[in-house]
């Protein structure tokens, strides 16, 4: 087998670079005032990448590189639903960028830079290599941040993202050097192996653990690490909040699994007490200050602290149910986000943003369309079925009590009405009251027949969630079951 | 399924479908079309509805029309369709009145028609759902729906405090819900299903139960409502457009109650008689301290509201007393209030449109120049009161049976509800259709038009056919009500 032929399971990452190689130089030359060349190019390099991971798919786990590099049925379906995210993060955002002058071959060639990021966290095997790719992934987006260079609240917004994300870094950094202090290894499956055959030292790993689960809440955005989401997400152009609000969410979900349940699962009891404090935490933050939030997009940083709550509450129940419910979880909460967001910037216009919750008022009147879709996605964020994010919550809940963590659930459950309130505050702002302004919108036409999809999508998954929520537990028990 | 064809999935999913269909039709423009298709919708959606009645076995209390398909495979959970004689009869009055809402917001209704019928065609599927559910997270599912409907009914054709009516309708509801939800859950993980049935076979223990028990009351009582947790039914009552009052007080009421018949009390059996006494005494202060509240209203929207609180407070009375008497009556006081509250609402709603105030000081003499509209009100202001020959005493005297039996104490207080009810009703109907004519709006009022005749008429058919001659209800509780009564009479520690 020639060399060439034994990197199948990277194809997908291989084709990637060289294709924002490509993209990166072609901008240069056949850039119009749209970037239309350069733009469909990335879209079909997305379609490509997603070619190549479904037809390089086999169904055992493939390693490569020394074991550095993983491809199992988890890290496939994470890419590919991935490559989706980015792909719809495009379509809602070409217009808006293109309007705000921001819509730039750096762009383009950072987008895809943050997911080859992504990509490699989800199919890393190695301490390093997650390191590796999360660096990829947070420098791009840092970059992404600061591309409105004359907005000085996003220039904060980067400047904070930037500090708070390389600390988050050290954090992770020295947790994993104690980690491999005490194993002597940073290969995945082997600290795992070693920790189970009791030759740690398990004080030293816990440190690291400590270490490891502050940087991993920071990188999630989860109470107490929260500070920089809500100003993060404020501050960047729409776009941009989609961008770090999606994908990422994905791939930090593949870093909790490799890192907390491949490789630490031994040390469960451990890690299990400090999420419990960290979701309930991230769940009251999150959906309390909420309620006083009157920028949307603000309003939405502080919801995802909330969800991210919730779907840690899916990974401390330690069981297969509660991995599936979390990946589900993480599935339903970008499909939910790009909606929401993907909405922002569908009527936003020059110079107005639609980012003050007030700017839904009346929504219904100047289109039913929109604001039924906008209520399916605040029902679904609120978790009322039949939408996705009912199951989602179902999910993880259901694993939590089944590991007795009646009270936690309960919890769960009394912070989820608090958030309900503001989610039902949208659809009343919406629907219940007058509009301030009869302009009449002017909608893109790719932007809302994928905001209808996106809509659609969260009720009929919601309506039939068999086959998404079997793809999870199939995906997280092919990962596990090698333990 | 005898028919050949899913019945049951039918009677859900055709006035969704048809409710969607109304929504295509868009703006105003189009409203003459959204209020055709939504007669047609509501109108079919009865008449499937009827063959559930005809090919009804009477002599069984087993599940029937029964549907059984897998949902999703990794929780066990199933499309489990099927109505025993209780939930029955709820499917065939909640059909009903979806046809009664739909032809009384004809009119009256102006703005976005479109997603008022609409609405309501899709709540009237969902709440069909939550009565013929036999899958604990299919009735979850239907259950929350269907608050997203009533939400927005509130919410944008209600009164001038409807925001805070709608909301608060909402969070009261949604709260007992979750708490039932982590129960549902509890319960799964104890029996490895989400089967409500297989969930009546399952032994548990006494404190098990009684948790159980309360996260039931949680989600149940809101809905019923029962005192204390029911302030939130005037409030939502009196903003709500009139359909969404006749849907609230006629359908979703039942559905708390039902709630208690199908999930808390086979469920949790040992915990219903330990508690049994907490909740004859909550339903007794509903019926005599909001009978009394009841008195004092000068709104009459309010009155009625604390009247069906007051109505509800029977329902419970009779379920908790064990017996056949009291369980039949129950039931029998659900439909008929069904039918009476519903035909107040309509009643208040015919003055409301044309006067535009709910307030009793604002009419007086209303016979003088709506005579046919008085003599209608009459008959329902008497059902409400219980007078013998109307549907609202036989539920109530029933329960009044039923309660002497366990205890005369019972029953004197809960018949103190003859005195109480008829007192405030007739004189809220004394004060707005007897003496002079008030004013001006009154005399300038015009008497009910066909289209609000065929409506009163049908109600009005319907209360004294149930208060005449109730056997061919009864005879479909019968087999349900014994079985529950079984249910019940076996401990499950």
């Amino acid at each position: 087998m020639s060399y060439i032929a034994t990197l199948l399971p990277a194809y997908a990452e291989i084709f990637l670079l060289c294709m924002i190689g490509v993209i990166l130089i072609a901008d240069q030359f056949v850039a119009g005032q749209n970037r239309t060349v350069t733009y469909f190019l990335t879209q079909l390099t997305l379609l490509g990448c997603s070619l190549i991971t479904v037809s390089t798919h086999v169904d055992s786990i493939a390693h490569l590189f020394n074991g550095m590099f993983v491809d199992d049925l988890m890290s496939d379906v994470l890419k590919l639903l991935t490559y989706l995210a980015v792909s719809m993060m495009l379509v809602y955002s070409r217009s808006y960028l293109i309007v705000r002058g921001l819509f730039t071959g750096e762009f383009l060639g950072l987008t895809l830079l943050s997911m080859l990021g992504m990509m490699v966290m989800i199919s890393a095997s190695n301490f390093v290599v997650l390191y590796i790719g999360l660096e990829i992934q947070a420098l791009s987006l840092y970059a992404m941040v600061a591309l409105q260079r004359d907005s000085a609240v996003a220039s904060e917004a980067a400047m904070k993202y930037f500090v708070l994300g390389a600390m988050a870094s050290g954090f992770l950094l020295y947790g994993m050097s104690m980690i491999y202090g005490g194993t002597g290894s940073l290969d995945v499956q082997t600290i795992s192996a070693l920790i189970r055959d009791g030759q740690a030292n398990t004080m030293l790993l816990v440190f690291g653990l400590a270490f490891l689960v502050a940087g991993l809440a920071f990188k999630l955005g989860v109470a107490p690490f929260h500070m920089w989401v809500p100003d993060v997400y404020h501050g960047a152009p729409t776009a941009m909040t989609l961008l770090i609000g999606s994908a990422p969410k994905l791939a930090a979900f593949a870093f909790v699994m490799r890192i907390l349940v491949e490789s630490l699962q031994p040390l469960m009891i451990h890690w299990s007490g400090m999420l419990v404090v960290l979701a309930v935490l991230s769940m009251a933050v999150g959906n309390i200050t909420a309620i006083a939030q009157t920028n949307i997009k603000r309003m939405f940083a502080y919801s995802t602290i909330a969800h991210m709550g919730f779907l840690l509450v899916g990974v401390l129940s330690g069981t297969l149910d509660g991995y599936s419910g979390a990946m589900f979880y993480a599935v339903a909460y970008v499909l939910m986000t790009l909606g929401g967001f993907g909405m922002v910037m569908l009527l936003s216009r020059e110079g107005f943003e639609a980012d003050k919750i007030d700017d839904y008022k009346g929504l219904n009147q100047r289109s039913p369309w929109l604001a039924l879709m906008m209520l399916i996605l605040m029902f679904s964020m609120a978790g009322v079925p039949p939408t996705i994010g009912f199951y989602a919550k179902f999910s993880v809940l259901s694993a939590a009590v089944q590991t007795g963590h009646i009270t936690l659930v309960v919890i769960a459950v009394l912070l989820s009405l608090v958030g309900a309130f503001y989610y039902l505050r949208i659809v009343k702002l919406m629907y219940f009251d007058a509009p301030e302004s009869h302009e009449k919108l002017t909608l893109q036409p790719d932007s809302a027949l994928l905001i209808s999809i996106n809509g659609l999508a969260v009720l009929l998954i919601g309506i039939l969630p068999n086959a998404l929520m079997t793809v999870c537990a199939a995906s997280v028990q092919q990962s596990l079951l090698l333990h | 399924m005898i028919f050949g064809y899913p019945l049951l999935s039918v009677v859900i999913w055709l006035p969704i479908v048809f409710g969607g269909l109304v929504l295509a039709t868009g703006n105003d423009r189009n409203a003459p079309l959204a209020r055709l298709i939504a007669l047609l919708g509501a109108l079919l959606g009865l008449l499937v509805a009827l063959p559930l009645y005809t090919g009804f076995d009477r002599m069984t209390s087993a599940m029937q029309f029964v549907e059984l398909k897998p949902w999703i495979t990794m929780f066990n959970i199933h499309y489990h369709l099927g109505v025993d004689g209780i939930s029955l009869l709820l499917v065939l009055l909640n059909c009903f009145f979806t046809l009664i809402v739909v032809i009384a917001g004809w009119q009256v209704i102006e703005k976005r028609v479109a997603q008022y019928m609409a609405s309501f065609l899709i709540m009237s599927g969902l709440i069909n759902g939550v009565f013929a559910s036999l899958d604990a997270v299919l009735f979850y599912v239907f259950w929350e729906a269907m608050l997203i409907p009533m939400f927005i009914i509130i919410g944008v054709w209600g009164g001038p405090n409807r925001v805070y009516a709608a909301l608060k309708f909402f969070l009261y509801t949604l709260l007992g819900s979750l708490l039932m939800l982590v129960a549902l859950l509890y319960l799964y993980f104890k029996s490895g299903s989400f089967s409500i049935l297989d969930y009546y076979q399952l032994p548990l223990p006494m404190n098990a139960q009684i948790l159980i028990f309360i996260a039931f009351f949680m989600a149940f009582a809101v809905k019923v409502p029962m005192f204390p947790v029911h302030t939130w039914l005037p409030d939502a009552h009196v903003e709500a457009p009139t359909g969404g009052s006749v849907i609230l007080a006629a359908i979703m009421l039942k559905v708390g109650a039902y709630g208690f018949i199908r999930f808390a009390m086979p469920i949790a059996p040992d915990a219903s008689h330990e508690l049994s006494g907490v909740m004859i005494a909550l339903s007794l202060i509903a019926v005599v301290y909001i009978g009394l509240v009841a008195l004092t209203q000068a709104d009459m929207k309010k009155l009625v509201a604390y009247s069906s609180i007051s109505h509800m407070g029977f329902v419970t009375l009779g379920l908790f007393l064990f017996n056949a008497y009291g369980m039949e009556g129950a039931l029998l006081q659900m439909i008929s209030h069904g039918f009476v509250a519903g035909a107040l609402f309509l009643c208040i709603g015919v003055l409301y449109d044309r006067v535009h105030s709910r307030q009793i000081v604002d009419y007086g003499g209303v016979a003088n120049t709506m005579p046919v509209f008085a003599a209608f009100f009459m008959l329902f202001a008497m059902a409400n009161s219980g007078l013998p020959g109307t549907s609202g005493f036989v539920g109530e005297f029933m329960v009044i049976l039923g309660a002497v039996k366990v205890n005369f104490w019972y029953a004197f207080a809960a018949a103190t509800t003859m005195v109480f009810g008829a007192a405030y009703t007739l004189w809220m109907y004394k004060r707005v259709i007897f003496g002079p004519v008030a004013n001006d709006h009154v005399k300038h009022l015009h008497d009910i038009g066909g289209r609000e005749k065929l409506v009163m008429l049908s109600l009005a058919v319907a209360v004294l056919l149930v208060g005449l001659y109730p056997l061919p209800l009864s005879e479909i509780l019968h087999a349900s009500v014994n079985d529950l009564l079984v249910h019940l009479a076996r401990s499950k520690i």
